[in-house]
């Protein structure tokens, strides 16, 4: 009787769930005490009433994109110490016996997971809060509000996939979940309910960043910028975002056939009753692909603005340029099986597939042409920005020929599965997405706070990473050579591999250093911060959100430019453009709600209630969305108004500061 | 009060996002239909889709939605017009006729697993219930949206802002429509064949 009454209340949840062992209880302890703590100092300073009003309320999008780049970073912490227990279990061979193998298990799930979608989602899609509305001379997104429940979508999503440090455990079955051994007879516990929700809470709010910026940058570019004037950054996330579309329904049409397995006894990906656990496989790959370049092409956009301002150089082959992101965008839904040649699909699909891999190198291939010409002839100045850039160039480039190896299905059967295959993606995303984050932070940080961020730090940071870097994971390609596949948590020491994993945990450890040593950077620009303030336009910048204020003013611009040519603002320079004295109008920007935030709250509570099987609760929070969503699309009051008095007050006040 | 350029701007960002959704929507479909088509054969041993469907009841519903798609149209033409009773009983026609058919395909569904079919029999009933469940929640969510235009309509005058969400209503009443047709087609009637 009273089990069932304990059932009916907290579902599958007891108290031995909240049981770990050391490390993890050690993690959610840390990580909960970290919380807490921030409370308290909120408390403490009495910035409850700033947090809320400033942040967790706002629809403008820079303060948006800088709470994505901060869960980002909180997350990139996290799964860097992940990746440091994992090498650890590896250069010991498991004698220390630190890690069970189902923790270990756990750790490699949530590392690839966390580093994907909290980490380098939430870094791009921070960047896009913050660069493409002033980049197209707008004020704000298409739609404010719709942006805020992105931001707290994924945020709910971020909670739930750390949640089981807490209570209950993490997937086992690795960051893309396959079937069979994710349903329900392989892994009965709720490691794969919770890895499943966090993505679809996560990639809902995704899917619907995607919309809102996609129209934004077709709706809301300024007067005269047509589509061959837009920065080359905007194309990239254009082009990204439109990936975004097409892709991420998949996503959730997956995990949702996925959950309903888990759920209600269905049969698509069982290894019984008729299911077809490879129909899983081509259906996330289907995503998963095109999630690569979701992730790279905004990097090469970032790359490409940089490399022209410090180049001080247009751009080379605009055009070329935006025909190579339309191509990869394109491609970028044909190579997905390239995943899973050993599928046994047959000679002749393994052949397109392979074919079409090897060709969207191609038009990656013209970027990086394009890049190095763009620094030829140029006056180049090498600043950290640009020795991200130049890392990235090497890393990359090694990454691309690695992955044209891999395209050929015969050589594949070989490498799948193995370290090699590891070392090639994380040359990708690491050497390509997240150096192009960095290098974009550092480029765009004076625009958002007003003062640079120190270069001696930073490039120590770089050089750092850079060797770290290289020491990580050039050896895991030399081990895939010799037969390490990934995810090993113990070999034969006759294998005489323990040296070379030992050289990649050095390089872990140097990343781990560079990473400090970017940490001490900001907190050092902050301390130095008024000598290292700066005008609105530190680099001599060529687009146009170089033309607002550093940090820019809410509605961005108090009068929108016209545009005429491409890289508008150098061009303005060039006129003396910005000298007339404007005409200020009345500018109406969104008012504050705390709506976004509540409706991640409770699409948070929904999750764990799913994950727990606590019925009541599920019924509940579903409703309290749903009640929530129909009073803020009902109301038409959601905009106030900033008189042009108070703008010409705002703007005089500045340029006389 | 704002500017009206300003405000017919806002509203062509809502339509245009609205049909990037609708076509994100589609994608969510062709990937629930795909995993029809693989899964079809599958039936585990249990019926095929020939012995299940009773096309002359698929036909009804199939007529029942497409005239609601009709009845859109004239609310949607009576709030052009500023006719707001009009508009009113065009709307609850179009609840009354989508509640019918989300009436039908329930106990289309209860029959089927009243019988031993349900959707953790088969790879092909799990694919079955869950892409024409799909399209019924999509229905149960217009209806939902239809009794808050309706109560909205009721109780205030016309907005800008109402005409603006009843043509978005419109759209994804119609895709519902189409998305059905091809459930009609590829599910009921390829099945039975």
């Amino acid at each position: 009787m009273l089990s069932d009454w304990q059932q009916l209340i907290f579902g599958r949840l007891t108290a031995s769930d909240f049981v770990h062992d050391p490390i993890m209880a050690g993690a959610g302890i840390g990580m909960a005490g970290a919380l807490v703590l921030a409370m308290i100092g909120l408390t403490y300073f009495k910035k409850w009433k700033w947090l809320w009003q400033n942040w967790i309320t706002s629809l403008d999008p820079k303060k948006i994109g800088v709470m994505y780049i901060v869960v980002a970073v909180i997350m990139l912490l996290r799964g860097l110490a992940d990746a440091l227990l994992l090498r650890a279990q590896q250069i010991t061979n498991g004698s220390t016996e630190v890690l069970t193998s189902d923790h270990f298990q756990q750790i490699f799930s949530a590392h690839g997971t966390i580093m994907i979608f909290f980490v380098a989602m939430g870094l791009i899609f921070g960047i896009f809060n913050l660069i493409i509305p002033a980049q197209i001379g707008a004020r704000d997104v298409a739609f404010p509000f719709l942006n805020s429940v992105s931001f707290w979508l994924f945020a709910a999503g971020m909670i739930l996939i750390n949640a089981p440090l807490i209570v209950g455990e993490f997937s086992t079955a690795g960051w893309l979940a396959y079937p069979p051994l994710s349903e329900l007879q392989y892994s009965p516990g709720v490691g794969v309910d919770y890895w499943i929700w966090s993505l679809q809470i996560a990639g809902i709010g995704s899917l619907l960043s995607g919309i809102n910026f996609f129209v934004t940058i077709l709706k809301m570019r300024a007067p005269g910028m047509t589509m061959m004037k837009m920065p080359i950054f905007v194309w990239s996330a254009l082009s990204s975002l439109s990936l975004v579309m097409f892709a991420f329904p998949i996503l959730t049409a997956t995990l949702g056939m996925l959950s309903l397995d888990r759920l209600m006894g269905m049969h698509f990906f069982t290894s019984g009753a008729g299911g077809n656990p490879m129909l899983y496989v081509n259906l996330i790959w289907a995503w998963g692909h095109p999630e690569v370049y979701i992730l790279a092409l905004p990097a090469f956009g970032i790359f490409s603005e940089i490399v022209a301002t410090f180049s001080g150089k247009r751009l080379f082959g605009y055009k070329s340029m935006v025909v190579a992101l339309i191509a990869i965008t394109v491609l970028s839904f044909t190579v997905w099986l390239h995943h899973f040649f050993t599928m046994g699909a047959g000679a002749d699909v393994n052949t397109f597939f392979g074919i079409m891999t090897m060709v969207i190198a191609i038009p990656t291939g013209v970027k990086v042409f394009n890049w190095i010409f763009t620094m030829y002839r140029g006056r180049v100045r090498f600043t950290t920005p640009m020795l991200w850039f130049m890392g990235f160039i090497v890393t990359f480039t090694l990454g691309g020929l690695t992955g044209v190896l891999m395209s050929v299905p015969a050589a594949d059967f070989q490498f799948h599965n193995s370290l090699f295959l590891v070392a090639h993606f994380h040359n990708m995303i690491v050497g390509g997405v997240v150096f192009g984050v960095f290098a974009g932070v550092t480029y765009w940080f004076p625009k958002f706070t007003g003062f640079t961020l120190n270069e001696r730090l930073g490039k120590y940071a770089f050089w750092l990473w850079i060797v770290g870097f290289l020491l990580a994971f050039v050896p895991l390609y030399i081990l895939g050579f010799m037969g390490a596949t990934r995810r090993l948590d113990h070999y034969d020491p006759s294998l005489g591999w323990q040296g070379l994993f030992i050289v990649a945990g050095v390089g872990v450890l140097l990343i781990c250093l560079g990473v400090a040593f970017q940490v001490l950077q900001v907190i050092v620009s902050i301390k130095q911060r008024k000598e290292n303030r700066v005008g609105s336009d530190p680099w001599n910048g060529r687009t146009l959100e170089w033309a607002t204020a550093s940090p820019p003013e809410e509605y961005n611009f108090a009068v929108i430019p016209t545009v005429t040519t491409r890289d508008a603002f150098w061009e303005m320079k060039k006129a003396k453009h910005h000298e007339v004295t404007p005409e200020y109008a009345d500018i109406w920007v969104p008012k504050r709600s705390g709506v976004g935030a509540i409706i991640g709250l409770l699409s948070l509570i929904f999750g764990l209630a799913i994950i727990w099987h606590i019925i009541w609760l599920v019924v509940v929070s579903f409703i309290a969305i749903v009640v929530a969503i129909i009073m803020r699309v009902t109301s038409d009051d959601t905009e106030e108004k900033i008189s042009a008095a108070a703008i010409t007050k705002r703007e005089m006040n500045r340029s006389a500061a | 009060m704002k500017h009206q350029a300003e405000e017919i701007a806002v509203q062509e960002r809502k339509t245009l996002g609205f049909w990037i959704y609708l076509m994100t929507d589609s994608v969510l479909f062709a990937g629930l239909f795909a995993t029809f088509a693989v899964l079809r054969g599958n039936t585990f041993g249990g019926p095929s889709g020939a012995e299940l469907f009773n096309l002359p009841f698929v036909l009804l519903e199939t007529m029942i939605l497409l005239v609601s798609s009709f009845t859109i149209g004239m609310a949607l033409l009576g709030s052009a017009r500023g006719f707001k009773k009009q508009t009113i009983f065009w709307l609850m026609i179009t609840f009354a006729l989508g509640a019918a058919f989300l009436t039908l395909e329930l106990s289309e569904f209860s029959k089927l697993a009243a019988e031993g079919n349900s959707w953790q029999s088969s790879a092909f009933l799990s694919a079955y219930f869950t892409l024409v469940g799909t399209h019924g929640l999509h229905i149960a969510v217009g209806l939902l949206w239809l009794i808050v235009m309706i109560v909205r309509l009721w109780r205030f005058n016309f907005k800008k802002s109402d005409l603006g969400r009843l043509a978005l209503f419109g759209m994804f009443w119609h895709f519902l429509d189409v998305i059905w047709i091809f459930v009609f087609s590829i599910v009921y009637l390829m099945g039975a064949a």
